[in-house]
């Protein structure tokens, strides 16, 4: 991989405060028909503090980031000088191609750095800025801090098979020394990337002089001990691990383990697990292949490691199910320990209950006492503790319960929503169509639907809360639902480990919003 | 200033032509950044040459602020500096400056990949012992501190294997200090560096004084044992082996065997199946009453494990287990208390288990002697060798010359015969390809006669096999078996069947035909290969596949140094010739080649210089690529546990080209004709 030494150039362009305050918006965001199904959480609602809490508070642009399309990385390589120019090519969307949409957004653990992964095969790192104290509104924006292409496009001979290049998931190591560690994985292959800095580079050679003339050999009579001198940073990124040839279908999640030295990779059927250190062999752990694929009914849709339990995983399937497992009861993990699953209300069964009741992300929280699933329609929260139903469940846009039908017909019933716990895990938050994005706060059961556009959103403006309608009659700053844009889906989000800082993908714009507090 | 000061050797000493001398090293010395690593990591290799052309002094001041920060490189490199570094204290002026060498094993000690880190350590560790106790005081100590107390797990996961090099030669107030580090190491955030140092718990327990074992030891020992991690538990088993060796048995008894027992029944199989592994480690370890208390009743509980991995590794431990056992009252524990377990294991679900305990089973045979192994094991033999897994059957035959020390082998033939058979004729390649690898050991120990009646046409099927892998192993299998039984039975019995195959109607079994030659001209030597052999080959000269015809000229370079000259000279190089104008290229290219090689030998013969090597077939091992690669390749880092992945046959050995006259009505058989078009 050639090292890329890039960092995004903002400078040119003015940003501007917009000193507005949208307090009473969130009352009428409440819709009152939600709250009905709800339980209400175990334990009493924590009380809620401004620096974790405020899921529905007011939240700020930062910075809308381009992932550097392949025509401007090409010059980049070629010309330093270049970029400045290119960076014209970052505001400009015709310049989109589908190689360009971010296909995962995933925070590091110390929220420092981002990465975007897309269709592309491509990585693209961000950086956060470091607080200056002239530029005091800069604090908390992001820059490119690395790109590289992690995947290429691949044919696989005997099964006459394309592998696309697309990055499915990025998951971050714990970091061990300065360097910091990613795993990405396409269809069937997860790689191991190495990201490092270096700021030194020797100098002086024995044989040749300065300018790199060869010297004559009879005029050595000393010996030189190159010296190491300091240069510009440069951040370069090389792979460490290929972890290939295991998987038969499509690999849809990646999780890495807290012992540090395994990780799982889990596709359609099954599920594997790796050590970080051997990529000739990994161990199957579940699989759910039936001996006759015509009796296939279910397929895993995700999979993720308990955060702090080495030994349990949960995986969720296209039921609407999700299984745990605790990998120290036996070897091989087909039978679950636990098995989550909400009773089918047969006043909404209809032709697309199966479809929309597949689960399209799970997630533990950090605490590790709950995990989230995200459906079509819902997100649901489940106490591991109680395996008959969910303790919360969160309309997303249940106003699409009737449009169900021209949904399956584009398609788009399948999109794969992800969803994201924040810090605290008080504030759950997932997207939807037209380039909405949806928060729950858990505790004072309040949501907020925001939008991630380029139309309204300066730098530093305030995020107008969006709203639905639903019925009759369409109030002001209200959008009817024929009226929503379905090629415009947010499927990808990240939320900052430990502030409320949060990443939201929309095609291939990357939106980074903050809460105002900060 | 001259730059070569170093100690007087031939290449490294400054002269009046220094210039010369210089150069080569001045090369070294560019290369150690060149950009292609090869040429960097010889660079690095030869490090010893630069530091002595440069003097003691240029390498400290000069050349290791260099390597410190060299930790950019690939891993490769980065193993082969920790490597050279470990060996540089005379290179930097001995002992009193050993410590110029720690900054860069420092930075390697911090890098991620594992094993340069370890080596890192290693070389250390190596260093330590060149330190004065001042020095290692002065320097080494406070080295270990630093990477004990790192920003990053890796440097602290580093930092668990020094501790014992350093502690022994430290004074009392510093071992305090190190004991106090330890002890934070082994209750770190992060699992890595709590595995580290339950990895070298042992290791360090054996350089303290036994007080500090008893009090500190302990403590940390039960705790990691306790760790919620698995993968940190389990390695607390490993390190109750080391603990126990160092107390009294009350002592064993108080401190270590709660925690034993405990690791034996614990909730993860993996810690569980830790106990079993290490199991004859931990029964010398305690010594034999505790052996007979506690881990016996243990070991039952493993042989029936509701995991089978855990069951398959305790059945892996039997044979040492029982070996291990206290001669008095053996036979009788082993009856009373092992053999009921594995009587059930013999029936086990899970195949692994049953072929773990298959490969053991036989040795036990042995310990319990005739009378034994005929009531109680043979049952057990015969129930194996009937098992409906392949493997279970092979490991039983591929130990029989153990039970054939004891009771002779005549007792299993019965049962042995339709094993061997089967296996013989399993469908996948790999199971006839490890029973044909027994043939001669089995044909050594049944004899000529039994061999003959019974299992000669099973080698003799196996050389028209479909898969070339066994028809290659086959024919090496024929070459084993003349040498165990003579010339004259090859004479009798293989030679012929061999020979006729050179008319068979496919090319394959054709070509078998010589590959057969060439694996047994040598043993059965210059009469039979003259007389018999020979002229098949030539006849073959004239086949109509290519194929066959340059493997002739393939043999006959190979059998070329067992014939005499005068065969030689009048059948080989004929013949020979005659190739060499064949209108297909390859088959000319070999016949050029045997021809040369021929002519060579001949020259020999009439003007005998020296006996110097053969000239040897350079296309002879075209198809090593279609070996099979050896079925326990084993990393050895994670636990062995059962894959599911299912191995795919090899690929069909493909034949080169096409024939090319397939009208001639010769037949073929379908399976052999994955041929390219021309």
């Amino acid at each position: 991989m050639v090292p890329c030494n890039y960092r995004a150039q903002d400078d040119e362009e003015s940003w501007v405060e917009v000193p507005r305050t949208l307090g009473c918006l969130l009352q009428s965001s409440l819709q009152s028909n939600m709250l009905g199904p709800w339980c209400s959480p175990t334990g009493s609602p924590a009380p809620l503090s401004c620096e974790t809490g405020c899921g529905e508070g007011t939240w700020i642009l930062v910075c809308r980031l381009l992932v550097p399309t392949q025509v401007s990385l090409l010059s980049m390589e070629e010309d330093i000088d270049t970029r400045k120019i290119n960076n014209s090519f970052l505001r400009d969307h015709s310049y989109a191609t589908e190689a360009d949409i971010i296909s995962t957004v995933e925070f590091n653990h110390t929220g420092e750095l981002l990465a975007t992964g897309d269709k592309g095969g491509r990585v693209v790192i961000f950086q956060r800025e470091q607080e200056s104290k002239n530029q005091v509104h800069r604090r908390g924006e992001y820059n490119v801090y690395s790109t590289f292409q992690s995947h290429e496009p691949e044919f696989d001979y005997l099964k006459s098979l394309e592998i696309e290049e697309k990055i499915n998931k990025i998951r971050w190591l714990p970091q061990q020394n300065a360097a910091y560690f990613l795993l990405s994985t396409n269809d069937k292959t997860v790689k191991l990337w190495k990201v490092s800095e270096r700021d030194k580079r020797p100098e002086g050679y024995n044989l040749k002089d300065e300018e790199g003339r060869l010297r004559d050999p009879a005029t050595i009579t000393t010996l030189r001990v190159p010296v190491l001198r300091p240069m510009d940073l440069m951040v370069e990124a090389t792979p460490r691990r290929v972890f290939a040839n295991a998987h038969t279908y499509h690999i849809n999640s990646i999780s890495v383990n807290s012992d540090y030295e395994t990780y799982m990779s889990a596709d359609d059927l099954r599920i594997n697990l790796w050590n970080f250190e051997i990529t000739n062999q990994s161990f199957n752990i579940v699989d759910i292949k039936p001996a006759n694929m015509e009796e296939l009914t279910e397929v895993i849709t995700a999979a993720e490691f308990h955060p702090h339990h080495c030994n349990t995983f949960v995986y969720s399937s296209s039921k609407g199910t999700i299984r745990l497992c605790d990998m120290r009861a036996s070897a091989l993990c087909d039978r679950h320990t636990k098995f989550f699953e909400e009773p089918e209300d047969p006043s909404n069964r209809s032709f697309f209950s199966e479809i929309i009741s597949s689960i399209s992300d799970v997630k533990f929280s950090h605490s590790g006492r709950c995990i989230m699933t995200r459906d079509y329609l819902t997100v649901k929260v489940w106490d591991l503790n109680m395996e008959n139903r969910p303790v919360e469940t969160y309309q997303v846009h249940d106003y699409l319960r009737s449009k169900l039908c021209s949904l399956y017909e584009n398609d788009c019933i399948f999109d794969k929503f992800e969803c994201v716990w924040n810090g605290s895990d008080s504030v759950i938050m997932t997207g939807s169509y037209n380039n909405f994005f949806r928060m729950f706060d858990r505790n004072t059961k309040r949501d907020v639907t925001l939008e991630a556009s380029r139309e309204n959103s300066k730098p530093r403006a305030i995020l107008k809360p969006r709203k639905v309608c639903v019925g009759g009659k369409r109030r002001k700053d209200e959008i009817s639902v024929d009226s929503l844009d379905f090629s415009k889906k947010i499927l990808h989000t990240a939320w900052h480990p430990s502030e409320n800082i949060i990443a939201v993908a929309a095609t291939n714009n990357l939106y980074i919003f903050q809460d105002k507090v900060n | 200033m001259a730059g070569v000061a170093g100690p007087a050797t031939g290449s490294g000493a400054a002269g009046g032509d220094g210039d010369d001398s210089l150069y080569p090293i001045a090369v070294l010395i560019d290369e150690l950044r060149n950009e292609d690593v090869q040429l960097r990591l010889n660079s690095i290799k030869k490090l010893s040459t630069i530091a002595l052309a440069l003097g003691v002094e240029r390498t400290r001041t000069e050349l290791l602020p260099f390597l410190t920060d060299t930790i950019y490189d690939e891993d490769e490199v980065l193993l082969a500096l920790a490597e050279q570094l470990g060996n540089f204290t005379g290179l930097v002026g001995g002992p009193d400056f050993a410590h110029c060498l720690l900054p860069p094993l420092e930075s390697l000690a911090t890098v991620e990949e594992t094993v340069v880190r370890d080596k890192a350590v290693e070389s250390l560790r190596q260093i330590s012992q060149e330190h004065t106790p001042v020095a290692l005081e002065a320097h080494f100590v406070p080295l270990v501190k630093r990477l004990a107390s790192g920003d990053w797990f890796t440097s602290r996961t580093s930092a668990c294997g020094l501790f014992s090099v350093c502690y022994p030669r430290a004074s009392i107030a510093v071992k305090g200090e190190i004991r106090q580090y330890f002890r934070s190491l082994c209750s770190d955030d992060t699992p890595m560096v709590r595995r580290a140092a339950a990895s070298k718990l042992g290791e360090f327990a054996k350089v303290l004084e036994l007080d500090s074992v008893k009090s500190e030891i302990v403590p940390l020992f039960t705790n990691l044992a306790s760790d919620e991690q698995d993968s940190v538990r389990l390695l607390a088993v490993e390190a109750c082996v080391s603990i126990a060796q160092l107390l009294s048995q009350d002592d064993i008894e108080a401190l270590v065997m709660p925690t034993l027992r405990q690791a034996a029944e614990d909730k993860s199989w993996r810690v569980r199946y830790m106990v079993a592994d290490k199991f004859s480690e931990l029964q010398k370890a305690v010594g034999p009453k505790i052996t007979l208390n506690d881990l016996i009743p243990a070991f039952q509980n493993l042989l029936k494990d509701c995991e089978a991995e855990v069951r398959a590794a305790a059945a892996h431990k039997v044979k040492e287990l029982c070996e291990n056992l206290p001669m008095e009252g053996r036979e009788t524990m082993i009856m009373n208390q092992i053999l009921p377990y594995i009587k059930e294991l013999v029936s086990d679900t899970n195949q692994h288990v049953k072929s773990a305990l298959a490969s053991v089973i036989m040795g036990l045979s042995t310990i319990l002697g005739k009378e034994n192994t005929i009531e109680h094991l043979l049952p057990l033999f015969l129930a194996q060798l009937k098992d409906e897994c392949p493997e279970v059957r092979l490991n039983i035959i591929s130990n029989l010359d153990c039970v054939n020390e004891v009771i002779g082998i005549r007792q299993l033939s019965q049962s042995l015969l339709p094993a061997i058979v089967e296996l013989a004729e399993d469908a996948k390649w790999r199971v006839r390809l490890a029973i044909i690898e027994y043939m001669p050991l089995l044909a050594g120990q049944l004899g000529v006669e039994f061999f003959d009646e019974k299992l000669n046409s099973l080698c003799m099927a196996w050389l028209v096999d479909h898969v070339y892998a066994i028809r290659e192993a086959a024919t090496n299998n024929l070459m084993k078996l003349v040498q165990k039984f003579g010339t004259e039975w090859a004479q009798n019995t293989i030679v012929p069947k061999v020979l006729v195959m050179a008319n068979d109607p496919n090319y394959l079994h054709r070509m078998t035909t010589l590959f057969c030659i060439n694996a047994l001209s040598e043993a059965c030597g210059q009469e039979i290969t003259t007389k018999q052999m020979l002229p098949i080959v030539l006849k073959m000269a004239g086949d109509q596949v290519a194929n066959v015809r340059f493997n002739v000229a393939k043999s006959l370079q190979k059998i070329g140094p067992i014939l005499d000259t005068d065969a030689l000279q009048e059948e080989v190089k004929p013949v020979l010739q005659k190739l060499g104008q064949d209108e297909d290229m390859d088959v000319k290219y070999f016949a050029q080649e045997a021809i040369s090689a021929v002519a060579q030998r001949l020259r020999k013969l009439d003007f005998p210089v020296k006996d110097s090597e053969e000239p040897s077939a350079p296309g002879a091992d075209k198809n090593h690529f279609l070996r099979p690669r050896g079925p326990g390749e084993d990393t050895g880092k994670v636990l062995p546990l059962i894959s599911r992945h299912k191995e795919t046959e090899w690929l069909e050995w493909l034949p080169r080209r096409q024939q090319r006259q397939p009208s001639l009505g010769v037949q073929v058989q379908p399976r052999d004709q994955h041929i390219s078009c021309t």
